[in-house]
């Protein structure tokens, strides 16, 4: 629950945590350090625009991750987002090049990643097969039609995309990019979905026990297909901002991405078995690996693998932390 | 009583799995501010007629009226809508949600399409404060104990306007004072006119509540009675029933003489061995060469204490010795290590293998045994296998097919060969004859006096007091969870003197062995 009343609190040691929290709170402990670090090791980190920058690098990533997040809560998987990010940016480059307007363009490009997440949901639903391997399909689908559109990068000249870019959105002495500013209003519209919503609980519930959802005359169906189309949708935006980004479409971008978003919502407090987590986690999730590239990048003398290998030991630190939370509530 | 309708008919049911009439013409009736106890042994019927009451099977005859309106439902969400709410035995709600949301979920207070969280607390709590339970509805329903949450189930299931509420074996995992707690609830909600349809195997719990109880045995109706006017042993008696028995009679000592084997050197006692929640402490001595009964209705606690000695369950008290060492069974290899072996209750989901073949099923405990780095050789697994499947007339006599296809009483025949090949000193045997035909019953018996013979010690489980009392020299009693007597089965014992004490909690036969 994202609202816990003061009444409830009030019988509550202050200081006593709910377990649920455990996680989230952890991670926010981490990045909290992790930031002072920079700040203490690093003069230049403690400017304002370090920390809009993390959010510029990897604000695809944040909503690709959101995306993940409503999937990973009923206790499923997507591998197919990156992939799916790419595709996306691909159809929209070389739209663009054959000189579609941009708002077609991007109404189509949009289409194309909940279509393919509808499909993948309505094969894990009504075939009874594994996330896991409906989504790895659904991966090896997006990458191959991606080459299929062109082998090579294409560029994106298009006035609206080049706006998008290089548009800085002044708050007081630094900036943010309008990228920024989608990835936040995702997450608020995702994280008030959750929470607020039939379908958010719905989530809640087929990741706690589908079958008791079943009994408790939950439609299990519907919200299953749903989270998959949303992640989807999630990716669609992410490949856009992407394009954005980078200004192209290049067929070979974002791979093994899904692999960076799975690890952004894991750190995130998120349950891989499902049921419990939160968006703002995620966020965390993400700043957190975010964090990590700009402390190695500051440091110089770093190769740039070695965000892989901290990733690695926080993710493993996080499986255990929220095991061992799962076993103390047992 | 007479001018009182009946909120809930149910007339001549009848439901047929292939090879099993599951249900014969069976009648049942639920007045409104009534419990009333639904009775029987396993297999007699009960989860059928509420699977048939609530939708999840059809029938294939009789019809059900409820407040005088045919229905029929086609799943448990319709006959919810029509307000009969089932709480099962494992509680089906959602551990990682808050109690308020378990209750409300699918239907939750809304505002503008928003759900309204406060007004879902406030209706929570209101709601639980009815039924005498004040806790946080905002903590995760995981939190509290199983039996908040059974409590929280029957407030999900009242609020949706039951007029009609099934508790199928509530009380199952609930400690003494969690069940008064429950039965208190129960009545609070008879007084408010709900028809309650009770199942449990704690006949305390049916005397302490229930109005009226109805008996099913073998999928036919034994009969409805007020409780005040049916004792507790006609109620044992109507449940266990006392057939004539088709069975070539056993003689049992004419192997062993119960005196004789008991003088003999105890395999294995255990001291006060108890595990909470499961079963109460009990001491018990098996002497090699002795079959000791255990007899007690279904959920009395036999099984449980056949798990303790095959260390499945750990036990959190007491003291087991074996062949005059203390020991403790960690777990089943430990129990395997001294030689004890356990036929589990459920040959399907705990014994066998239905994919793997016979001579893969039958191998698989030995093989245990040696470790998988020692397999057995081919030629050894041949000869072993060969010579059980003659030993035991396993039937299709193919060591290389699946087990799934093999019937019942075959399979429960490579369970036991399984165990056999190992050569143990202690076998349990779990309802070994269960579900399986006449002819096989009588062989597994015959083997089992046979084994007693050879100076195996067996300890004996089964719903069938007539086959109890066949093969065991000694009987102990469960009852409740607690072993309330053991008997020596000599020519005094007989099955009505068994029922005594299970009625009875063994107070009048009280003379522990």
């Amino acid at each position: 629950m994202t609202t816990t009343p003061l009444a409830a609190r009030a019988d509550r040691a202050w200081w006593r945590v709910p377990p649920r929290h455990v996680p989230v709170l952890a991670t926010l402990a981490l990045l909290l350090v992790m930031y002072g670090v920079g700040v203490s090791q690093y003069r230049a980190f403690s400017n304002v625009q370090v920390v809009f920058n993390i959010f510029i690098d990897n604000g695809f990533l944040l909503v690709v991750a959101v995306g993940m997040t409503f999937v990973i809560l009923t206790g499923g998987i997507d591998l197919s987002v990156g992939s799916v990010v790419a595709m996306t940016a691909m159809v929209s480059a070389s739209l663009l090049r054959s000189g579609l307007p941009p708002a077609l363009v991007l109404l189509i490009a949009l289409l194309i990643g909940p279509t393919l997440g509808f499909a993948m949901g309505c094969v894990i639903h009504f075939f009874d097969i594994q996330p896991f391997i409906v989504t790895l399909a659904g991966m090896f689908f997006a990458r191959g039609m991606c080459t299929w559109i062109s082998a090579s990068s294409i560029p994106i000249t298009d006035g609206f995309w080049t706006t998008m870019a290089q548009e800085r959105i002044r708050i007081g002495e630094s900036f943010v990019s309008i990228s920024v500013l989608i990835a936040v209003a995702v997450v608020l519209l995702a994280a008030f979905v959750l929470a607020y919503t039939r379908l958010g609980r719905n989530v809640y519930a087929i990741g706690g026990n589908p079958q008791s959802a079943l009994l408790m005359g939950l439609p299990v169906a519907r919200t299953k297909i749903a989270v998959y189309t949303i992640s989807g949708l999630c990716s669609a935006i992410g490949g856009i901002m992407l394009s954005f980004y980078t200004l192209s479409g290049a067929p070979l971008i974002a791979v093994g991405m899904e692999l960076d978003v799975i690890a952004a919502v894991v750190i995130g407090g998120t349950l891989l078995t499902g049921g419990s987590g939160y968006v703002f986690g995620t966020v965390l999730g993400v700043l957190v690996l975010g964090v990590i590239q700009t402390l190695i990048t500051f440091d110089g003398t770093l190769n740039s693998w070695w965000t892989k290998i901290v990733i690695g030991g926080l993710l493993f630190a996080f499986i255990l932390l929220q095991r061992l939370v799962g076993i103390r509530k047992k | 009583m007479s001018q009182r309708h009946p909120v809930l008919t149910m007339t001549a049911i009848s439901k047929i799995f292939p090879g099993v009439r599951a249900l014969d013409g069976v009648d049942f009736r639920l007045f409104p501010g009534e419990v009333h106890a639904l009775m029987g042994e396993n297999g007699a019927g009960k989860s059928t007629l509420i699977k048939v009451l609530t939708g999840v099977y059809g029938t294939d005859a009789g019809t059900v009226t409820l407040d005088g309106a045919r229905v029929s439902f086609t799943g448990p969400m319709q006959a919810t809508a029509a307000g009969v709410s089932t709480v099962y035995q494992e509680v089906n709600l959602l551990p990682n949600l808050s109690v308020a949301e378990n209750i409300f979920i699918g239907r939750e207070p809304r505002r503008l399409g928003v759900v309204d969280w406060r007004a879902m607390r406030r209706r929570a709590t209101e709601l639980l404060a009815r039924i005498d339970l004040h806790i946080d509805v905002t903590e995760l329903l995981g939190s509290y104990s199983l039996a908040v949450q059974q409590m929280v189930a029957i407030a999900r299931a009242v609020d949706v306007r039951a007029r009609v509420l099934i508790l199928d074996e509530p009380t199952s995992s609930l400690d003494a004072d969690e069940v008064a707690q429950l039965l208190r609830i129960m009545r609070q909600l008879r007084d408010d006119g709900i028809a309650i349809l009770f199942v449990t195997h704690f006949l305390d719990q049916v005397y302490g509540i229930a109005d009226r109880i109805t008996v099913l045995r073998n999928g036919r109706l034994v009969g409805e009675w007020p409780t005040a006017e049916l004792p507790q042993l006609a109620l044992v008696e109507k449940m266990i029933g006392k057939e004539l028995d088709a069975l070539e009679s056993i003689d049992a000592d004419a192997g062993n003489d119960p005196e004789a084997v008991a003088a003999g050197p105890p395999l294995v006692t255990a001291e006060g061995l108890g595990r909470t929640g499961s079963v109460a402490p009990f001491s018990l001595t098996i002497h090699q060469g002795e079959v000791v009964g255990l007899a007690g209705l279904l959920g009395s606690g036999r099984t449980e204490v056949a798990r303790l000695f095959f260390g499945a369950d750990r036990a959190d008290q007491g003291q087991l010795t074996v062949d005059g060492t203390p020991t403790t069974i960690r777990n089943p290899v430990a129990a395997i290590d001294r030689n004890i072996a356990f036929c589990s209750e459920n040959r399907r989901t705990e014994g066998l293998v239905g994919e793997l073949t016979v001579r893969e099923n039958i191998i698989l405990a030995m093989q245990a045994a040696r470790g998988w780095l020692r397999p057995v050789p081919r030629r050894r697994q041949d000869e072993l296998v060969q010579r059980w499947i003659e030993a035991l007339s396993i039937r299709p006599a193919n060591p290389d097919l699946p087990v799934r296809n093999l019937s019942g009483g075959n399979q429960q025949k490579v369970l036991l060969a399984r165990w056999l090949i190992t050569e143990p000193r202690l076998l349990i045997l779990d309802e070994p004859t269960r579900g399986i035909d006449i002819g096989a019953k009588t062989e597994i018996q015959r083997l089992v006096v046979k084994l007693a013979d050879g100076g195996m010690a067996v300890l004996f489980i089964s719903a069938e007091l007539e086959e109890v009392l066949r093969l065991s020299h000694r009987v102990a009693v469960m009852r409740d969870r607690q072993m309330v007597t053991q008997l020596t089965n000599d020519d005094t014992l007989d099955a009505d003197r068994v029922m005594n004490a299970i009625a009875s909690g063994g107070h009048e036969e009280g003379a522990p062995a």
